[in-house]
């Protein structure tokens, strides 16, 4: 059964077939999926999806496919997890973690976007699935791609952290590394999709796979208990993560799922590439690209194709948009792993060092109900902590010699 | 030799489904207009009021040209210019 209606023109609002198209011919604004919610309020009600199984496509209805899902059939609720140790160290009341750093199966929110894009270039009928990537989309892509039979090309920047090339080489995939940044891949991409006929996630297919982020705002409205957090902290590279987690938060509105809708999005970047951010304090909606240069390599996308509506959304909805440094970012992930016991990658220390800066300028309250979007698992980016991480005892295989260390660690400790 | 220009998809159909057409050289603006008279149409898709339109991206030798001189950017005998409609990736 389908409930999408068609493609529609973000911009001038012109009306498109469902095909692997992604750009208004007229005015070259973004293409989006348009439902058909009446249809969809009929067909879903929170007795319906409680008793699907726990994946992402217990949402199916609201997201844009034809048929059944085809890939990542185990891929999206991941858990919230209640935060309190890490409120308690904040000193805040109610605090969350959208914890995607276990999303199935490559530990990253990218898992949620590619299960819907590729379900939909099988619809399609591609056997070339591509797509450009700072590395958790290419891991992403290179996965599920192979479990779903697709031919797989892969490009990333050269100058990506070692451990993502080999999480995704691992898989086989064409692995093509360009000399360039992310934005250099992106552009070649889009050069190559002219040329080539394949299924790129994020170009041709992009208005399919952008959806799926949503799945990130349903689960967690559905794990509060069908209700919507006073606040959301949302990474931001491309802003389409943000856009989408407010539009799952309004359709649910829009069906009737959930009654009220007061929250506030906050977007967060790393100050090395904060275009969303700069445009946000100067008060305007241009967004000026930038040349990244930071360690959250996820997030370094200069130019930010979706950081327009990204702003509109923080400004729609109340919140704010702010960044941090390289050296708040590691400070986060420690925090993070020794508060939570979740280790985040750098997008992760991102979005909790935002947080952090949020409450210390009043913009988030510490009464506020706030939920952490964490989209990536710390093992993908580890080599940002070293040499920055707690000391190792390092002893002799005899007894005197651990008892000579457990010494030092209680007076360290204070015991 | 001239400046070649790259088409994406959504243009082609203005460019008689060519993806790659030439140009004399000049300022990125005047370019611009002078396809305009071969490929009537192509300068309202690309410009607005005078100013590339929000969602383009417009490269000379894989540089962005809001990093030169925009709309006035100079373009010279056999550089490249592409034509890249705002997409995005790696994360959200």
């Amino acid at each position: 059964m389908r409930y999408v209606k068609g493609l529609k023109c973000r911009e001038c609002g012109r009306e498109y077939p469902v095909e692997p198209i992604y750009v208004c011919e007229f005015c070259f604004g973004p293409l989006e999926a348009a439902y058909d919610y009446t249809k969809i309020k009929r067909a879903l009600s929170r007795r319906t999806i409680e008793k699907r199984q726990k994946t992402l496509w217990r949402y199916k209805e609201l997201l844009p496919i034809d048929g059944e899902p085809q890939v990542g059939l185990n891929s999206g609720f991941t858990p919230l997890v209640k935060a309190y140790t890490l409120a308690k160290y904040l000193g805040v009341k109610e605090l969350y973690i959208k914890d995607d750093t276990v999303n199935h199966p490559t530990l990253s929110f990218k898992d949620r976007v590619v299960a819907v894009a590729l379900t939909k270039a099988k619809e399609f009928g591609f056997n070339t699935a591509a797509c450009a990537s700072t590395g958790n989309l290419a891991q992403a892509v290179s996965a599920l791609g192979t479990k779903s039979g697709f031919q797989r090309f892969i490009f990333i920047p050269a100058t990506l952290e070692q451990n993502k090339i080999l999480a995704s080489i691992a898989y086989e995939p064409n692995l093509v590394a360009v000399d360039g940044n992310y934005d250099d891949v992106n552009r070649l991409c889009s050069e190559i999709a002219n040329k080539h006929k394949w299924a790129f996630v994020n170009i041709n297919i992009r208005p399919f796979y952008a959806e799926g982020s949503k799945t990130m705002g349903f689960e967690i409205v559905e794990q509060l208990g069908w209700d919507a957090p006073d606040c959301i902290v949302v990474p931001c590279a491309s802003g389409s993560l943000l856009t989408k987690i407010w539009k799952a938060l309004k359709e649910f509105k829009e069906i009737g799922l959930i009654k009220e809708l007061d929250t506030r999005i906050y977007g967060a970047q790393a100050t090395g590439c904060s275009p969303i951010s700069t445009a946000f304090k100067q008060g305007t909606d241009v967004i000026r690209p930038v040349k990244p240069s930071t360690i959250a390599k996820s997030l370094a996308i200069g130019n930010p194709a979706d950081g327009f509506y990204a702003l509109q959304v923080v400004r729609e909805s109340g919140g704010a948009v702010e960044d941090v440094s390289d050296e708040e970012i590691v400070d986060s992930i420690k925090i993070l792993a020794k508060t939570e016991g979740i280790f985040a990658e750098t997008a992760g220390g991102v979005t909790l060092a935002t947080y952090i800066k949020l409450l210390k300028e009043g913009k988030i309250d510490k009464k506020d109900c706030t939920v952490l979007c964490i989209t990536g698992n710390g093992l993908k980016t580890a080599e940002v902590l070293n040499g920055k991480t707690a000391e190792v005892y390092h002893i002799k295989p005899n007894l005197a010699s651990f008892e000579e260390a457990l010494k030092k660690i209680n007076q360290k400790e204070g015991r | 030799m001239a400046v070649r220009i790259l088409i994406p998809t959504p243009l082609q159909r203005l460019t008689n489904n060519k993806d790659v057409v030439e140009a004399e050289p000049g300022k990125i603006i005047d370019i611009i207009n002078s396809l305009d008279k071969k490929f009537p149409g192509f300068a309202e898709r690309l410009c607005q009021d005078g100013k590339i339109r929000r969602f383009i991206n417009i490269y000379v030798n894989e540089e962005d040209v809001r990093f030169l001189q925009g709309e006035e950017t100079r373009v010279k005998d056999g550089d490249e210019i592409s034509i890249v409609p705002a997409i995005a990736g790696g994360k959200s």
